[in-house]
């Protein structure tokens, strides 16, 4: 059987180019806010679009936190994608204070550099990854000097140091650009956008995704 | 520092066109075969244009931007004739990453408040239209057809002001010329304003975008013509539905004023000149 993945649904911006890329490469994937669907499927990708208090808004309207808590239990692949991956972590300062899923703990902050509210982060960056975790699990390319695109103005900032698989630079600002916890991956950028490297990852996690289905069935 | 190379690609009627000062548009082919390749040539982005939205008063590029997320795994900025949310969310639904207005935005301001609030400001690009006139520089609505009184540099300070997050800015003097852009728009822009923009009109040569880059800091460029160019003899358009002017596609004649560029000669050029990197 070949494992199907989720893409949480928070009704609002781009999750279609997500689904595209997992088309491209050969993994199923459905679109939905529905637990008892997600329940039946391999793992969870939390998308990158909308604000924090919104989608943690959404999440908690369709009571999604005990499935997302569920999956991490056991410990099946959750993989946040920008605002995604900043909602694994305690809270965000992002508008008002926010709690989040805090399955990881730290926060997500703001970039110092950005006296005006609508300055961030965007286009393509290098990503300088974390050689003490192994590629095959942080899903991240051996090569050197890798770029990937990014937009966003908040990013994590995590407790520890040990999960951050690459680090970027922004107006000489370095944060944490993919972090990798047990079955808990990350991507501050966006790698549906990210051309050949960003389709690379999402080769990696197919196959990670076919050897843990096939580890389960045993 | 990154700088973005991004294709525009002009869409009337489900074909690429092009045209010069925004007039007489020439079919060139179909915009997803344009797409894949510039895409498979590193493109840093692709923008989407439906040059007659918002003279009809509908937006008809979602399906197009559906199709081209397919296998286009770069940004996608679109835009033109989007009037309300709903049509913001549709584009965004189809794949795209980011929108732009022009009309609308001059319309009615509370408009680009509402994206912002809704989307953020990421999400949000201001397209700006210039003509020279008198030594001004002023801004034109629904493609160059219509003129205003709204100067320039206040317009994308406004804008700005209200969080619109990068704007893109076309000189219609030089749009279709291959003539360069022109750069005392660059400098207005590098003084006056502290959002990205983008520059569109008037590529022709490497000497183009060396002069833009020795003015001024854009955050990319926006190329036409001279994409479409000298791309056109690499596309194969036979699969393509084309209809409307389509004289110059028949002749398979060269437009002299572009030589044939390709976007990593543009990346070798500027990278050899200037301290700007480009992705891998």
């Amino acid at each position: 059987m070949k494992p199907i993945i989720s893409i949480i649904d928070y009704k609002m911006g781009n999750l279609f180019s997500v689904q595209c890329a997992l088309n491209y490469v050969g993994i199923k994937s459905i679109i939905t806010d529905d637990a008892e669907l997600i329940k039946k499927t391999d793992g969870i990708i939390l998308p990158g679009v909308g604000a924090f208090s919104e989608a943690m808004k959404r999440i908690k309207q369709k009571k999604l936190e005990n499935i997302i808590k569920e999956f991490n239990d056991k410990k099946k692949t959750i993989l946040g994608i920008c605002l995604g991956m900043q909602l694994l972590f305690e809270k965000s300062f992002e508008n008002n204070e926010t709690q989040g899923l805090s399955l990881l703990s730290g926060e997500v902050i703001k970039f110092n550099q950005q006296k005006d509210k609508n300055s961030f982060n965007v286009g393509w960056r290098e990503i300088s990854i974390n050689k003490n975790l192994k590629h095959e699990s942080t899903l991240l390319s051996e090569k050197k000097n890798t770029s990937m695109y990014f937009i966003h103005s908040y990013f994590v900032s995590p407790k520890n140091e040990n999960i951050v698989s690459s680090k970027s630079e922004f107006e000489k600002e370095i944060f944490t650009s993919s972090i990798k916890s047990d079955n808990i991956l990350g991507f501050q950028f966006h790698p549906e956008k990210s051309a050949t490297e960003g389709i690379e990852i999402y080769k990696r996690l197919k196959k990670n995704l076919e050897k843990s289905k096939n580890e389960n069935l045993l | 520092m990154y700088l973005r190379l991004i294709p525009k690609l002009d869409i009337k009627n489900e074909n690429l066109v092009k045209g010069i000062h925004l007039e007489g548009l020439r079919v060139l082919g179909n915009p997803r075969e344009f797409a894949l390749k510039y895409y498979e040539e590193g493109a840093d982005e692709i923008i989407y244009h439906d040059v007659v939205a918002s003279l009809y008063k509908r937006n008809n590029i979602s399906k197009l931007i559906e199709k081209t997320s397919e296998n286009i795994f770069i940004p996608l900025l679109a835009g033109g004739g989007i009037t309300n949310l709903a049509e913001v969310e549709k584009i965004l639904k189809s794949g795209a990453d980011r929108i732009f207005i022009n009309t609308a935005a001059i319309d009615n301001l509370k408009f680009i408040n509402e994206i912002v609030r809704n989307y953020g400001s990421s999400t949000i690009v201001l397209s700006v239209e210039v003509l020279k006139i008198n030594n001004k520089y002023l801004c034109r609505k629904d493609f160059g057809r219509e003129e205003t009184n709204i100067e320039l540099v206040s317009w994308i300070k406004e804008a700005e002001n209200l969080g619109v997050g990068e704007v893109l800015v076309t000189s219609i003097d030089t749009d279709g010329t291959g003539l360069g852009f022109d750069l005392k728009i660059g400098e207005l822009l590098s003084k006056n304003i502290y959002i990205p923009f983008i520059l569109n009109g008037g590529f022709s040569k490497l000497s183009h975008f060396s002069d833009v880059l020795n003015s001024c800091s854009p955050a990319g460029f926006a190329i036409g013509s001279m994409l479409h160019y000298s791309y056109m003899s690499k596309i194969n358009l036979i699969n393509s539905k084309i209809d409307g002017n389509t004289n110059f596609l028949k002749k398979n004649i060269k437009y002299s004023n572009f030589n044939s560029i390709t976007i990593s000669d543009i990346k070798n050029h500027i990278s050899k000149k200037f301290n700007y990197k480009f992705r891998n």
